[in-house]
């Protein structure tokens, strides 16, 4: 096990520098001049731009720039933002927040209601509620965030009245941000009324960015399930005369869950890519608005930080699925 | 399992049953698969035949028609079935014309990253060792930008546009492919039909291409009927953010994009490509499940 972990905790360094790479090259291949596009104004004089050529170390070999760069990186220094002034770092994580809270609230309710729908759907092939799930999931997968987002807007801010139309709370409570979840920092906070406030302003985008999720999570626990439950092992089980809630909740369930667990592991970055429109459809200050922001202003050091950052992230989430993976199939730690 | 459709008296029982056949007769149970295929049918007609069933252009202005309701509201005509938008053009015409964008999208987005999905899949699943190493990471790097924003940043990279959009759609799932190829190669590598497959003397490329393949084929092709879908979304995603198809382009996300202002007052212009979208996607997922079912033997028997 031990030398099972190992392997993976070296497999990421070249998985890193790989990200790093592709984020040192993103703003050597976007177009335009690349002090213009660096400085983030056009019609530098000439001589002002050899200065500032060499200046940024442009002149210089890129093997010599990318070493830099993996340098900079290790030390945290992510660049500018063009717009802000701000290093890309701190303005990263004074958003990243939101988009957490937002992410995990949307992979808690696929979760919560996608893991026993599949596993009842599976457990029950072909009844009325195994043709509901697959007929419902298959419906959630085949809506685009910007669609289901747009209708449940219409539907639930503007006709109901229920819920907000965007934000994370609102404009009337003010507290200090702790944790910089606001629903927690709410609760903190013992302001009447402003945990009910996030809360309400954190219903659609969660369900806008967890639809996705659920249906797959729903999906693949049934055909896991499914697959788990025509083995020979369930038929033994079965002929032993245990019952039929053992089997499916004890003895397939932790088979099933294999595939299941690297489903859920992937979703990480389906999430992070979601995050992307359902944030700018409810105006969510999280990560996700404001790479689209970054790329409409042409703050590519911003874009080029936030990418770096967000592949991180995912690569680091991946990294503890497939250990999940080993603890949860001893098969795969021999091989 | 018992309930599974029997074959019919003339395919009994000396000849067995052809495996395309059997596909079909477990579809044709399928209430689902088979509103997908007729749905996709209908798609595909209407892409090939546009220029004959559209009723007008999709990029005509009629400049007396802005904003005209759909035929069975109030001010509507049968001039403009599905009404036209903010510009006057024929919302139906810009629909079959988009039907036939969506396709040419998932089909070419589909093709290129099943190809080399499958070939990083296997190499990596057969040879094990540095190739698999390399070809993981490096999918791995791949996966670790949510395709989204990895298609967004190649858009930006090599500016916006359908053409570069679906290169930048078809980049993002490859690693998915492949990581499917590989996961079923090593599960089969496992069983005794490819030991004896090997002992009796079948060489590596035989053993990928003609023994192994054909086994990890029912994943694969589930998962491309589901990326189609899903790549007409991506699309359409881009579209939506201004990074895909430009204007005049009558591809669907792209016309939401443009509609969104008048939500409230024309909502027709919104729902109509929404509707476009969601059936579409619907009808390649449908038939994605119905294939999965008839498509995998352990289900079957």
């Amino acid at each position: 096990m031990l030398r099972f972990i190992f392997t993976r905790l070296s497999l990421i360094v070249p998985t890193f520098l790989g990200i790093v790479f592709l984020a040192f090259i993103l703003i050597h291949l976007v177009p335009g001049d690349p002090v213009e596009v660096r400085m983030g104004e056009r019609g530098i004089a000439p001589a002002r731009h050899a200065e500032l050529l060499h200046e940024m170390g442009l002149d210089r070999p890129l093997y010599v720039q990318f070493a830099d760069y993996v340098g900079n990186v290790l030390h945290g220094n992510l660049g500018i933002s063009l717009i802000t002034h701000r290093p890309v770092l701190s303005e990263f994580f004074d958003l990243f927040p939101a988009t957490l809270e937002l992410s995990i609230c949307a992979v808690l309710f696929a979760i919560i209601l996608g893991l026993p729908a599949g596993m009842l759907a599976g457990a029950k092939r072909n009844s009325p509620f195994d043709h509901m799930v697959m007929g419902v999931t298959v419906g959630g997968y085949s809506l685009p965030i910007f669609v289901w987002g747009l209708v449940l807007i219409l539907t639930f801010s503007l006709d109901l009245g229920w819920t907000p139309v965007s934000g994370r709370i609102s404009l009337e409570y003010d507290f200090d941000r702790v944790t910089g979840f606001m629903t927690i920092d709410a609760l903190l906070s013992d302001q009447e009324g402003a945990f009910a406030s996030a809360l309400s302003h954190l219903i659609l985008p969660t369900i806008a960015l967890g639809t996705i999720p659920l249906a797959v999570i729903a999906r693949m626990t049934r055909s896991s399930m499914l697959e788990v439950l025509g083995e020979d092992y369930i038929r033994t089980a079965r002929a032993k005369g245990l019952g039929t809630f053992r089997i499916v909740a004890i003895h397939a369930l932790r088979n099933a869950m294999i595939p299941v667990v690297t489903v859920i592991g992937l979703q990480v970055g389906t999430l992070m890519g979601g995050a992307i429109l359902t944030e700018t459809i409810f105006s969510w200050p999280g990560v996700g608005k404001w790479l689209v922001e970054s790329i409409n202003r042409r703050d590519y050091p911003a874009l080029q930080g936030g990418v770096l950052l967000i592949a991180c992230l995912v690569m680091t989430v991946n990294l503890l699925v497939d250990l999940l993976y080993g603890v949860l199939n001893p098969r795969i730690r021999r091989r | 399992m018992t309930e599974q459709a029997l074959p019919t008296i003339d395919a009994l029982p000396n000849q067995p049953i052809s495996p395309l056949r059997e596909v079909w007769i477990s579809m044709r149970a399928n209430a689902g698969a088979m509103f997908g295929l007729i749905f996709i049918l209908f798609i595909i007609f209407c892409a090939v035949f546009a220029d004959l069933i559209a009723p007008h252009s999709p990029i005509e202005q009629f400049r007396d028609h802005f904003l005209q309701p759909p035929v069975w509201q109030e001010g509507g005509s049968w001039q403009f079935i599905f009404g036209t938008d903010d510009l006057g053009r024929d919302l139906l015409s810009r629909l079959i014309y988009g039907a036939r964008l969506s396709l040419i999208i998932g089909s070419i987005v589909v093709t290129l990253s099943l190809a080399l999905g499958i070939a990083f899949g296997l190499i990596s699943g057969f040879f094990r060792g540095i190739p698999d190493i390399g070809i993981m990471r490096f999918m791995d790097i791949l996966l670790s930008v949510p395709s989204l924003l990895l298609a967004i940043v190649v858009v930006a990279i090599l500016g916006p546009g359908l053409p570069n959009a679906m290169i930048a759609i078809a980049i993002t799932y490859v690693p998915n492919y492949a990581r499917l190829t590989r996961a079923s190669v090593l599960t089969e590598l496992s069983k005794d039909y490819v030991t004896a497959s090997r002992v009796a003397g079948a060489g590596t490329l035989r053993l990928m291409l003609s023994t192994v393949l054909p086994n990890c084929v029912g994943p694969l092709v589930v998962q491309a009927t589901l990326s189609f879908g899903s790549a007409i979304i991506d699309a359409a995603a881009l579209g939506f953010l201004g990074l895909g198809a430009r204007a005049p382009t009558p591809e669907w996300g792209t016309m939401l994009a443009d509609a969104l202002k008048f939500l409230e007052a024309a909502p027709w212009v919104v729902v109509i490509p929404c509707t476009g979208i969601f059936l579409t996607v619907l009808a390649f997922n449908l038939m994605g499940d119905g294939l999965r079912d008839a498509l995998d033997p352990k289900l079957k028997h």
